[in-house]
């Protein structure tokens, strides 16, 4: 259908506590007419793939201020892979080096926002990027 | 709409998948119901004989009371006794935006990877009686799907948002402690479809009293007259928890497990019977509104309005003028 809303989960792997700025783009993104589901902080990829399974989302956001991308985001594609979630689009956001985006791109993620990105921004390229499903 | 593609193929393919256990599937067909896509129907003509064997339980209260966390209690309780759960989450939508927060799931993740759990968080999208327009059917799914209980947990309600009642077999209406006095407890509205009223955050100071006052005023009165076909007034156990340590949810669990015996064994099986009629009306609508769409009528239709709206015609003569329409369109 084309009028329904994109769904899209918005995941805080891994153990750092701050969780500001995924709220602020859960509600950012409800906003901009998103369906948001928020899972909370502390979660395993195990969490992150079973939410978006069930879920049916169209759009994986993690957020990670740890410094763990580098370990969590690549369990949680190939997660997502082999639970056949494939057509899933991934983003990360968070405090990520940019040394490190050519290798979490190469892990299966299509973007990484850092600091001072803006809602519009994500909303615009969830909007653009997602694909249609059935 | 899928281009090139089958959708009734398709669907038979996601709706045998799910029935098999394929939860990526069971998601899938979730996702299309919630839509209301034609895979959907497709999907629903397979899946649907095999519903009615799940326990449906409806678990409604205001924002804040817990519904949440005493959905997560319950899975641990089903769990431990062997039995597969599944659980709808309903979060409004914005009436502004159509865009939705979906909260729920923060207090019910440490089931990950336990395929016996299956939790999806709906958006209500302008339904406004606490669950999305297509919750019943969702149920219907994971019912088909195999999952011996369903938890529906609807928005925070305010007082009358009852459309629970009959989505569910049991409808457990959850209340915080101090939230009002003996006059709130006789209003009319949520807590007469309520079969188990359940005063959570029993660990705050006035919980037992608020339980007291509850078990005195919801006893129904004697001696009533009225039509022999009005159902009579439930009377509701009133039970005490605290979600959040799991003190009296085993409790509740009995409770749910006894109500769901008892009705059973109801002449007639009340609550699948208005779970049905509010199906079939529901859809009887949103075929309506597709007919008065379609090429043929759509003119018609919009005349209609436009002449309701000009107050030349008024809407229950226009309405009888749209189906005498319809009616003579399917000859």
């Amino acid at each position: 259908m084309t009028d329904r809303p994109l769904k899209v989960l918005i995941a805080k792997p891994g153990l750092d506590g701050h969780d500001r700025g995924a709220k602020v783009l859960a509600r950012g993104l409800r906003d901009e007419g998103f369906e948001v589901v928020y899972t909370g902080l502390r979660q395993t990829p195990e969490m992150v793939a079973t939410a978006a399974l069930q879920e049916d989302v169209d759009v994986v956001g993690l957020s990670i201020l740890s410094g763990a991308h580098m370990t969590l985001v690549p369990r949680i594609t190939k997660l997502l892979i082999e639970s056949g979630m494939d057509d899933v689009l991934v983003t990360v956001g968070g405090i990520i080096p940019d040394d490190d985006v050519a290798a979490l791109r190469e892990a299966g993620v299509a973007a990484v926002f850092g600091p001072g990105t803006t809602i519009a921004t994500v909303a615009d390229f969830l909007r653009a990027n997602a694909r249609p499903r059935d | 709409m899928i281009v090139g593609d089958d959708p009734t193929a398709r669907a038979l393919e996601l709706a045998e998948a799910a029935i098999g256990g394929d939860r990526r599937a069971l998601a899938r067909v979730l996702t299309a119901v919630e839509n209301r896509t034609p895979l959907a129907e497709a999907a629903l003509r397979r899946l649907y004989p095999l519903a009615g064997r799940a326990h449906l339980v409806g678990i409604t209260g205001a924002p804040g009371s817990g519904k949440s966390t005493l959905v997560a209690a319950l899975l641990g309780a089903v769990r431990a006794a062997g039995r597969a759960v599944a659980v709808i989450a309903v979060d409004p939508s914005s009436p502004i935006t159509g865009g939705a927060l979906l909260g729920d799931r923060v207090r019910m993740q440490s089931y990950a990877g336990d395929p016996d759990v299956f939790i999806r968080s709906m958006a209500s999208r302008g339904h406004a009686g606490g669950l999305a327009s297509t919750t019943t059917a969702a149920a219907s799914v994971m019912d088909a799907a195999g999952f011996d209980l369903v938890l529906i947990e609807t928005v925070g309600t305010g007082q009358s948002e009852v459309e629970v009642a009959a989505a569910a077999d049991t409808t457990v209406v959850l209340e915080a402690p101090e939230m009002g006095d003996e006059v709130q407890a006789i209003k009319a509205g949520l807590l007469e479809v309520a079969d188990l009223v359940v005063v959570n955050k029993g660990d705050k100071p006035g919980a037992l009293r608020t339980a007291a006052q509850l078990r005195a005023m919801l006893v129904p009165t004697v001696g009533r007259s009225g039509p022999a076909d009005r159902p009579a007034p439930k009377r509701p156990q009133v039970l005490v928890t605290t979600a959040s340590t799991g003190v009296g949810v085993p409790e509740l669990l009995a409770a749910l497990d006894r109500h769901r015996v008892a009705g059973r064994s109801v002449e007639g099986g009340g609550a699948r019977h208005a779970r049905a009629a509010a199906q079939v009306r529901a859809v009887l609508a949103d075929r309506l509104a597709d007919r008065l769409r379609s090429a043929s009528l759509a003119p018609l239709a919009t005349a209609a309005i436009d002449d309701v709206a000009e107050h030349r015609l008024d809407p229950y003569a226009a309405a009888d003028r749209l189906l005498e329409a319809i009616a003579r369109d399917s000859r």
